[in-house]
């Protein structure tokens, strides 16, 4: 086998495996695709029927085959840890729109325990397409590889690449040019890939592309959160690469294309009337976000002290408009109108090694914005785009680089770095050339940027333990949980949004629930029994998008027009005719009569999500003390950012019965902190009673049963815990 | 550009049109696969309007494969071999004129062709020269690649 090469790519052909690629059926290949990049082994795992109906697909195929390819020894730079990439049945669906989501599943080099981040692009629809409902990678390698998975051949390959690039920019398009026979085939390849800031960080992401036959180049979405961009390249693997030439409408397999095309149809004449009165996707993207989370005291700012700045319309959408090519579809797969994949054509680089070259950016999305941007203290559009840029290209993810980066700039403020100690970098909050040359560190390896690569919880240890920093102190500004960076909203306000970044089982990503307006704006939930509600339905409505492949967009940032009069506020949060649109798109693709109505998807999401914080529990975590969070996402931890907000602090201790005149600020902190502390534990009692769970946060053997995941090593671990 | 053309005040609602179009393209006589539809308006007498594809070229830039062309004629034409079916176009026409049957995978429009026209027993409908639209934004990205 090791002198062979492929006749198109030059490569040498490592291993390689041919099937018969299995028409989909109702969402379905019915097999995943085992690869083991140590010794090569490349083989067909079955997906059965209990398998679909327990875990759906997506990140529950992710969490259930991880969880039999790992122990809880495992640890993620073993060579058992593996990177897994689902769609779910509804994934590829192209009449849908945000349909075609894929979920990368592993254990973190962040939180070490398991971890799912979703991402759009090609690859889990055309894998799907190709015969494979995921791809589990397993093993390191010895040498640079690329695994090669071609659907309309029914081939699969690890070829040996030591000569492409490592970068997300330019290996993506060497691989279109690779692997596509003729120019029209381009549209049929997607890749995976990181870069070599993943590999010297544990912040990797994961770059999934899609040919933009317009633009004529790869685009690039990210799997950013978690880290699973540093397992793929500890593996030595540079790329996943699926081809599948001849995506069609009944692709997918779905059981009832008639109702599809009704619902489809009827969705995108919704987006078509909706979206420009409402969010405007189309027009750029979550860029919208920055002037609204201003506006309402929720964008952070200069690590999460504050909620708003005078210079952040500088940063909101009108200022990166000029950048963005318009008027072309920007769905990041076929049939997704709400369009949001922002595209920023011909920005020419001021810093690193592509200096003073023109490239495309793909994005920048509200997070990367508010992260790098205004929590930096950062308010130039262009170092943004730069920066997103470059963490794309290095393979770092912008959430966890804008808040790790916030975070050492405020100990650079606060003394606990130093010149000295950050290599020469001046880190003080507003510094872009600072925040790019960090970046540009991370991309190379060197100085402070592998310090801040580790993160805010590997930081925290390293400052405290060198440099003898005040535990307490970084404790309550280091803006991580679980060891994950938080993603870009303040939560000081919103004690419920405080759970839902507390207590989400990957770590403080809002993915699972963004309950802020509900909560603290509109004043809808406001007992201890609601916000648990909120905190149990939200999360399992969310991850059921998970399972399947789907887009959360497309849900509740477009309503039908009568959404709000038709529904009670609290009703209309969920936007019911949408949640009807969902039981019908399921049904129409799998079939399933047994899913009637939407405490049907919940019960589907409730499986999946007690089995991932069952994981969490086996790799030795999962437990109320992970779901602490640091006091900065509570209330004020210092004297200038109580004083920043007095009136609104100083009412609230005034309703406690206090005499806010009498006191100190640094008593008044003080007192608002034990309160809102007291507050955060009475919010967890009641979110685990409402999900069936232990005082410690351990699901029941009860309700594990009534779940039915109650396997035999799932119903043994919760003994040992209990 | 060519594009179909209709005067209600001739309309008598005998939807030969529809059975035309529906005849033409797909060999059946459901009018729901016509590419034409009348509609009737209440009142006395009735009143009849048309919809049908203007040949305006939005969808151009809304198909994500760039199934959607216009030709040297000006009308724009769906490439089957391209369409994955998504049914953007269907929602994202300003006129609602771009179909789906609940029997076909692909949308289909108006292209023009004037069989409609030909079988309209009140002369309602004709194919005529009008001003060419504007140059879509996929057009003017592809004829600047070409040059």
């Amino acid at each position: 086998m090791t002198s062979v090469r492929t006749s198109k790519t030059g490569l040498q052909v490592l291993a390689e495996f041919h099937y018969v690629p299995p028409k989909v059926e109702r969402g379905y290949a019915n097999q995943t695709l085992y690869i083991n990049v140590s010794d090569h082994t490349i083989s067909a795992k079955p997906v059965d029927e209990r398998m679909k109906n327990t875990f759906v697909g997506g990140r529950g195929f992710g969490l259930w085959l991880l969880w039999n390819g790992v122990t809880e020894k495992t640890r993620w730079n073993d060579p058992e840890n593996e990177v897994i990439l689902s769609s779910g049945p509804i994934g590829g669906t192209t009449s849908y729109p945000g349909s075609g989501k894929s979920i990368a599943v592993s254990l973190s080099p962040l939180t070490h325990s398991v971890m799912d981040s979703n991402v759009g692009g090609h690859y889990g629809p055309l894998l799907k397409f190709a015969g494979w409902d995921a791809i589990e990678v397993q093993g390191i390698a010895s040498e640079e590889v690329i695994v090669f998975v071609d659907g309309n051949r029914g081939l699969v390959q690890i070829l040996a690449a030591p000569e492409q690039a490592d970068d997300s920019y330019e290996l993506p398009r060497q691989i279109v040019e690779m692997f596509a026979d003729t120019p029209d085939e381009r549209v049929g390849i997607s890749s995976v890939s990181s870069g070599p800031g993943a590999a010297h960080t544990l912040m990797g992401c994961l770059n999934v592309s899609f040919y933009d036959p317009r633009r004529q180049f790869p685009r690039l979405k990210q799997a950013g959160r978690g880290g699973i961009g540093t397992v793929l390249r500890q593996k030595r693997v540079k790329a996943l690469v699926v081809k599948y030439v001849g995506v069609k409408a009944e692709s997918n397999g779905p059981a009832d294309w008639p109702s599809l095309v009704a619902v489809g149809s009827k969705m995108h004449r919704e987006i078509h009337d909706q979206d420009p009165v409402m969010n405007d996707m189309r027009g750029g993207g979550t860029t919208m976000l920055t002037a609204i989370m201003n506006n309402f005291d929720l964008l952070p700012v200069n690590n999460f002290r504050f909620g708003s700045h005078p210079e952040a319309a500088r940063l909101a959408k009108p200022a990166f408009l000029p950048y963005l090519s318009q008027g072309i579809p920007n769905g990041c797969w076929y049939g997704c109108t709400l369009a949001c994949a922002s595209c920023a054509e011909g920005f020419e680089l001021r810093t690193g090694p592509l200096r003073g070259q023109k490239v495309p950016i793909d994005g920048p999305e509200y997070e990367t914005i508010a992260g790098i941007g205004s929590n930096c203290g950062i308010f130039e559009p262009a170092d943004v785009l730069e920066a997103n840029f470059y963490c794309d290209t290095y393979g770092i993810d912008t959430i966890s680089f804008g808040t790790a980066l916030a975070f050492a700039m405020e100990c650079y403020e606060s003394g606990v770095l130093n010149r000295a100690r950050t290599g020469g970098l001046e880190l003080n909050f507003g510094n872009s050339s600072a925040m790019l040359e960090v970046l540009h560190q991370m991309g190379r390896g060197e100085g402070f940027g592998m310090v801040l690569g580790q993160g805010v919880r590997g930081m925290k240890d390293l400052f405290v333990k060198k440099y003898g920093a005040d535990v307490q102190f970084l404790q309550d500004i280091g803006m991580e949980c679980k060891g994950l960076e938080y993603s870009e909203y303040v939560t000081k306000e919103s004690i419920a949004q405080q759970g839902g970044y507390g207590l989400a089982n990957k770590g403080p990503q809002h993915d699972e629930a963004w309950l802020i307006f509900m909560d603290a704006i509109n004043k809808q939930i406001p007992t201890f029994e609601d916000k648990a509600e909120a905190l149990h339905y939200f999360p399992m409505f969310r991850t059921w998008f998970g399972l399947n492949g789907l887009c959360k967009l497309p849900w509740n940032d477009v309503e039908p027009a009568d959404n709000r009069k038709k529904h009670e506020p609290r009703e209309a949060a969920r936007v019911p005719e949408h949640v009807g649109n969902y039981v019908q798109l399921f049904r129409a693709v799998t079939g399933r009569e047994d899913v009637q109505e939407p405490k049907d998807l919940i019960r589907m999401s409730e499986k999946v999500y007690n089995f991932q914080r069952l994981f969490n529990l086996r790799m030795g975590f999962g437990r109320r003390a992970q779901d602490a969070v640091p006091y900065r996402s509570m209330g004020p931890v210092t004297v200038e950012e109580y004083e920043s907000r007095a009136e609104r602090y100083d009412q609230q201790l005034a309703e406690l019965g206090l005499v806010p005149a009498d006191m100190s600020t640094a008593e008044k902190v003080a007192a608002l902190r034990a309160h809102r502390e007291g507050r955060y534990e009475e919010l967890v009692d009641a979110v685990y009673k409402r999900r069936g769970w232990t005082k410690d946060g351990i699901p029941t053997l009860e309700t594990v049963r009534q779940l039915g995941i109650d396997y035999p090593d799932v119903v043994a671990l919760i003994a040992k815990h209990s | 550009m060519k594009t179909l053309t209709f005067r209600a005040d001739l309309c008598n609602g005998c939807r030969v049109c529809e059975e035309t179009c529906a005849q033409t393209y797909f060999k059946v006589t459901d009018n729901l696969k016509s590419s034409i539809r009348i509609y009737e308006a209440e009142g006395t007498p009735p009143q009849f309007s048309a919809n049908f594809c203007n040949q305006c070229g939005e969808c151009i830039d809304i198909c994500p494969t760039m199934a959607l062309r216009r030709d040297k004629n000006g009308i724009v034409r769906l490439d089957k071999r391209l369409c994955v079916g998504c049914l953007s176009c269907v929602g994202f026409c300003p006129n609602a004129a771009m179909r789906i049957h609940a029997e076909l995978a692909v949308p289909f429009k108006c292209v023009a062709c004037g069989q409609c026209a030909k079988k309209c027993p009140t002369g309602a409908l004709s194919v005529e020269e009008v001003a060419d639209a504007e140059l879509t934004v996929t057009e003017i990205r592809l004829k600047a690649v070409a040059a």
